[in-house]
């Protein structure tokens, strides 16, 4: 059963992307609102996967990713950014401090619920 | 003497029965043969026969057998094609179904509160994230001035925003004659200050409008608009203006009746001696 945590400030994202995961055969999403709410999750749970927003208040999504690459219990977990961001250099950026994948919105759910069952399905 | 020619003519008499039953034998050896033969000859066309027999039974097996086979080649191209034609059902089932989804989450979004300021937020929230927009401004109808005032924006300040006269201009023109507006190239940049949106949505509440959505440009990667983008604009012209306009409501009464209560608790007060 895949745990998936859903890093997202705006609740009309994070309904559409809990929406998508069940589509996910038994997946649980837990759901946070900004990157240090995300991190006090993923202490707290046991998390398979990360899709995370960048633009949040408190703590952006690339913080909560250079975090969590920083930490052993974290380092594998897949972490697919889903961001407003599309611009080449921002992609890059994330995919180089160690985000495992990089959507933009408006996102297209087909793509999302294929990303995710890749990751899900690989052993890492 | 006389015995002599009995002996002589017994001897005859034997040998002509001993030659006969020669012959007879001779003919019994030949007429064995050619039965042995005639029977060769049947047993060899019995065999050849059933041989054929059998021959025929496998050419017809055969032919069956390849009847079916065609049979099922041409069954296997129909449920080849039924399977095409359900995967493409499939995935516009599919597509259906998350463009529901989208407008479903829009919509509970829109009336999940009562403040206008969150229902804002909510608009905002729908136009970035699921429409893919990059500068837009929510601008309401002002009934004493009739005029358009901006009350919400992204991408640019309220202020990069001017306040429209009803009637007037794209978005003036969108409010009174509550149609959308396309503009040709929607990738293009659109001007705030020079009141030119690339799309302008105007928000109605049956045939009465209360305000426009003015996108003036789109996300880089947002290309063009499909089919679900047209369904959210057609969701936002009636369900946000809706939300927006009961939550107006709902705030001014609500601060009208702080107001009142004040009041009345001034008028309970008991009066200083």
């Amino acid at each position: 059963m895949p745990n998936i945590l859903v890093v997202e400030d705006s609740p009309t994202m994070r309904q559409l992307i809990s929406f998508a995961m069940k589509r996910i055969p038994n997946s649980k999403v837990i759901e946070a609102t900004d990157g240090v709410d995300g991190l006090k999750k993923l202490s707290s749970e046991k998390i398979d996967l990360i899709l995370c927003d960048i633009n949040m208040p408190v703590m952006d999504g690339l913080k909560l990713v250079s975090l969590a690459r920083g930490n052993p219990s974290y380092k594998d977990i897949p972490i697919i950014m889903i961001t407003t961001e599309g611009a080449e250099e921002d992609k890059k950026k994330a995919l180089a401090i160690g985000a495992s994948a990089y959507l933009t919105k408006p996102i297209q759910t087909q793509e999302l619920i294929k990303l995710v069952n890749g990751f899900i399905n690989t052993p890492h | 003497m006389e015995r002599e020619a009995n002996i002589g003519k017994k001897a005859d008499e034997f040998l002509q029965i001993f030659r006969k039953g020669e012959e007879f034998t001779q003919e019994l050896l030949k007429e064995n043969e050619r039965l042995r033969f005639r029977v060769a000859q049947l047993e060899e066309a019995v065999g050849r026969s059933g041989d054929e027999t059998r021959i025929k039974l496998y050419e017809d097996r055969i032919k069956a057998t390849e009847d079916e086979l065609n049979s099922l080649k041409e069954r296997y191209k129909q449920v080849e094609e039924e399977n095409k034609d359900f995967a493409a059902r499939y995935v516009e089932v599919e597509d259906e179904n998350n463009n529901l989804a989208n407008l479903y989450v829009a919509s509970y979004q829109l009336h999940s509160t009562l403040d206008f300021n969150e229902v804002l937020k909510i608009v905002l929230e729908i136009v970035i994230n699921l429409i893919g927009a990059e500068r837009f401004a929510v601008i309401l109808m002002e009934d004493k001035t009739n005029e358009l005032v901006p009350v919400a924006t992204e991408g640019m300040s309220l202020s990069d925003v001017p306040k429209v006269k009803f009637g007037e201009g794209i978005i003036g023109t969108a409010a009174k004659e509550g149609e959308s507006y396309f503009s040709d190239n929607i990738r293009s940049r659109g001007n705030a200050s020079n009141g030119q949106p690339v799309v302008c949505i105007p928000l109605k509440i049956k045939e009465h409008v209360i305000g426009v959505i003015a996108i003036y440009s789109l996300l880089i990667q947002k290309e063009k608009f499909t089919n679900v983008d047209y369904e959210l604009f057609n969701l936002l012209a009636g369900h946000a203006a809706t939300a927006i306009f009961s939550s107006r409501l709902y705030t001014q009464s609500e601060r009208k009746l702080t107001t009142i209560q004040s009041f009345l608790d001034l008028l309970k007060e008991k009066p200083r001696r």
